[in-house]
């Protein structure tokens, strides 16, 4: 049997699959437009959902009725993991949530990406102890927020992200990306 | 602006918002009702889902890793959100007929041909190298993108323009000169 855990990622995942599929962000030729700066379809879902998230994330934790949790910004970690990422995702097609979600909307070559990625997770696991003595060991910065790193109060930069998304949303739109 | 797309889907901008949405009761959920919060994310379940699939093989060799061990492999609150998102898929395309069965998209076919096994292998090759990135950000376009950036995580921007950054590169080398 399922418990509440299982439950309610299970509640959250369908949901987030049923938006996923209706902004349609997960198809391959969606993922490439994107990356080939000629369908921004997905940049406006995701920074859509940033935007309202950001909001309410931030209100819950100032309330203290939730805790935040950063990354860490691990330099050598997230410079070449992203970069790493940012080459696989191009010839992929589809980033590891998106892939799943292909599968389910009929895109099956959605199965090589996905044999893909666990043989890719399965390889790092076996390379971690020789990541952690090099690339993972150059510089932590650790759990770094926005705010504190640039010395600005989150609700100044609040503003700023919404003009500025907003202000490149009307140039998505006059320029019909 | 649209609220429908012309193949009846929703507007992106809505769809995205309502993720928003979903990611701010996601966090208050897990926070009530599992006593720790959790935000989206779906890369670290292709980790666990190594560790089954090796466990069938040498059981050992998984309980010996160092990296399995820190992820625990299992069946977790993640693990089954990222089966969700399978299901949620499949419900809302067969809700309004896009459920297409796809071997290989248009932009690939445009460069590589109607090849199955071309695309087999471009899926797969760039499954393993975007995952390897994945796990050493320690994050994918959700737990990074948008989960990170939601918080104003420093690790969230960065990730995220690296994503997209090197992505657009290797894109127009990949595609952009035919298509």
């Amino acid at each position: 049997m399922m418990n509440t855990d299982q439950w309610l990622g299970l509640i959250t995942g369908v949901l987030f699959g049923f938006l996923l599929q209706k902004g349609r962000v997960l198809r391959f030729d969606k993922q490439v437009g994107a990356l080939l700066l000629k369908d921004m379809t997905i940049l406006k879902f995701m920074l859509s959902a940033i935007l309202v998230g950001m909001v309410g994330i931030l209100l819950l934790s100032d309330a203290g009725i939730i805790g935040l949790s950063h990354k860490p910004m691990n330099l050598g970690a997230v410079l070449l993991g992203g970069a790493l990422f940012g080459a696989g995702w191009a010839v992929m097609g589809f980033c590891p949530g998106t892939s799943v979600g292909a599968l389910g909307e009929g895109r099956w070559h959605a199965v090589f990406a996905i044999v893909g990625m666990i043989v890719g997770a399965a390889l790092y696991a076996e390379l971690y102890p020789f990541f952690k003595l090099t690339v993972l060991a150059w510089k932590d910065l650790g759990k770094l927020g926005l705010p504190e790193a640039v010395g600005i109060s989150q609700w100044a930069i609040v503003p700023l992200f919404w003009v500025g998304i907003i202000a490149l949303f009307f140039w998505f739109e006059k320029k019909r990306l | 602006m649209k609220w429908k797309t012309e193949d009846g889907g929703w507007s992106p901008y809505l769809a995205g918002a309502l993720v928003g949405l979903l990611a701010i009761a996601s966090v208050l959920a897990t926070t009530q009702l599992l006593g720790e919060t959790s935000y989206l994310g779906t890369s670290t379940t292709f980790v666990r889902g190594a560790g089954f699939v090796e466990r069938m093989i040498a059981a050992d060799h998984v309980s010996s890793n160092e990296y399995f061990t820190k992820e625990r492999v299992r069946v977790d609150w993640q693990f089954m959100l990222v089966f969700g998102i399978f299901f949620g898929a499949l419900i809302a395309s067969a809700s309004d007929r896009s459920f297409k069965l796809e071997g290989v998209p248009s932009t690939w076919g445009r460069r590589f041909g109607p090849s199955i096994g071309k695309r087999a292998v471009g899926a797969f090759m760039g499954g393993v190298v975007a995952m390897v990135g994945a796990r050493m950000a320690d994050g994918c376009p959700s737990g990074h993108g948008l989960s990170g950036m939601m918080q104003l995580s420093v690790s969230g921007l960065v990730a995220l323009a690296l994503f997209f950054g090197v992505g657009v590169l290797f894109a127009y080398f990949v595609y952009g000169r035919r298509t």
